[in-house]
């Protein structure tokens, strides 16, 4: 937190939630030129991820996966009034530096990338810019909101177009705060040590039931039905990848998602939204995959 | 003293909030997503968001016209944030075809207190209520306005003061967030007027 001249005060952690607040029930676009994220600005994205390859290209292509040319980040911010976001390696906080430097509304500490660091994810409460960190299950989300996360996502398994591990990873987050809110107070200090969990954070989502800050859902998102499937399994927002701009229409599916995302406890409104769409993108089956995403992160 | 219920937009951005203090303070709420439920609320309150979605899922859900017809006969109204900019009656440097309702003669400029870094916490004092908290995030600033609309607060952020809560007639706009915060005054406020 910062003092302003004027005794205001930024980067609090309110401000940051708060941003994220501002997002539920909206969808979060992967695009990786000035052309898409108009598209996706028009189609009523709440906010764009600028990248340099959505992540089924990064799973085709290989090699190293890093921050996106700044150059590309600043077109795409010229090009749209809604947030833009940005993938810093995990770990990788020169790349969160430069990032905020550039003043992107969000960093994604992000598993498509190739993590930087091994042991340790960024120590985010440095940092005025707030963080979003992906999770598969509630020990991991916890630690990331112990390092200063603002928002999780449920990692899924990006650029498959298969939203399994979507709903594996919300699934156990929900459940897992489920056993914490049926626990006896003395079996609290043992879970914490089971979900290797900052205990303060454990003792909250015991009390009230819930994470502390926003959770949304992103990994292998590609239909409306997709959308609403993971809305109605306790996402309050969420974000597509590959998804859109790998499909047969892309700024269709852009529309009827965001949609869905908004009317999804309403089947009737994501029937129509669904209707005539085109293909969706291609998809993995897991089994078929050399490297999970997902299991990056520590 | 409320003439229940009243609805908050539900279309996108932080409606639980705005529920959850109008809850508190024990009137009656609907969460607002179709052109029926917006037909039998007594006010309503357009939460934050992003602007441009809100709009677009306005015309899909087929309320963009009833909204209007409500706002034009009176419905008394709160919009904090992104519901500020829609109740506006023009967007300095927004999107080509951003529309609003025109309901309260300010011109706004979106994050017109810059981008997300530059989002922060304040005290507000508002007239006849006091001090209240100022979130302020990617918030809209109001950069002119008519005769007809009552500043009950302003701020300034460095370059001389701007209102932050304004009135007209019915209709009530805010550039922070009142519901993100313990205190339900300006909710009190829009309440005593419904």
């Amino acid at each position: 937190m910062t003092l302003t001249s004027d005794s205001s005060v930024v980067g609090s952690a309110r401000v940051k939630r708060g941003l994220a607040d501002m997002l539920r029930g909206g969808v979060i676009m992967d695009v990786v030129n000035p052309e898409q994220a108009k598209v996706a600005e028009d189609a009523g994205a709440v906010a764009v991820m600028a990248l340099e390859r959505v992540p089924s290209d990064i799973r085709r292509d290989g090699g190293v996966a890093r921050m996106s040319d700044p150059q590309m980040i600043q077109e795409i911010q010229a090009t749209v009034t809604i947030p833009v976001m940005a993938k810093a390696r995990i770990g990788h906080f020169a790349e969160a530096q430069i990032l905020q430097a550039l003043d992107v509304d969000y960093i994604d500490e992000s598993e498509v990338l190739t993590p930087a660091d091994e042991d340790n994810h960024i120590d985010k409460w440095g940092f005025t810019v707030p963080f979003v960190c992906g999770a598969t299950n509630l020990g991991e989300a916890l630690r990331r909101i112990g390092e200063g996360a603002c928002l999780i996502r449920s990692k899924g398994e990006a650029g498959t177009g298969n939203v399994v591990e979507a709903v594996r990873h919300l699934r156990t987050i929900n459940a897992q705060m489920r056993r914490l809110a049926s626990a006896d107070e003395a079996e609290l200090y043992r879970l914490a040590k089971d979900l290797q969990a900052p205990l303060p954070l454990v003792l909250e989502v015991a009390q009230t039931g819930a994470l502390p800050v926003p959770m949304f859902c992103a990994g292998g998102i590609s239909t409306p039905a997709d959308a609403s499937l993971v809305m109605q399994l306790g996402a309050q927002a969420v974000f597509v990848g590959s998804g859109i701009f790998k499909s047969e229409d892309p700024d269709r599916m852009a529309r009827a998602i965001v949609e869905a995302a908004t009317h999804y406890q309403d089947a009737s409104v994501v029937a129509k939204v669904s209707t005539g769409l085109g293909a969706a993108m291609r998809g993995f089956e897991m089994a078929s995959l050399e490297q999970r995403l997902a299991e990056r992160g520590w | 003293m409320v003439a229940a219920p009243i609805g908050v937009l539900a279309l996108q951005g932080d409606v639980r909030e705005h529920v959850a203090v109008l809850a508190g303070l024990g009137v009656e709420v609907v969460a607002v997503r179709t052109t029926q439920q917006l037909s039998d609320v007594a006010g309503l309150v357009i939460p934050g968001g992003e602007s441009t979605t809100i709009a677009r899922l306005l015309e899909t859900s087929g309320m963009r016209n009833l909204l209007a017809e409500r706002l034009r006969d009176g419905l008394p109204v709160l919009g904090t944030c992104a519901g500020l900019i829609l109740l506006s009656q023009s967007i300095v440097d927004g999107r080509d075809d951003q529309w609003s309702f025109g309901t309260i003669e300010v011109d706004v400029r979106r994050n017109g207190f810059g981008r997300q870094i530059a989002s922060f916490e304040t005290t507000i004092q508002v007239d006849g209520v006091g001090a209240v908290p100022g979130v302020f995030i990617r918030a809209p600033k109001i950069e002119s306005w008519s005769a007809k609309v009552s500043v009950l607060a302003t701020h300034d952020h460095g370059t001389g003061p701007t209102p932050v809560l304004v009135r007209q007639d019915a209709a009530w706009g805010c550039s922070f967030h009142p519901e993100l915060t313990d205190s339900s005054a300006i909710h009190e406020l829009f309440l005593a007027s419904v």
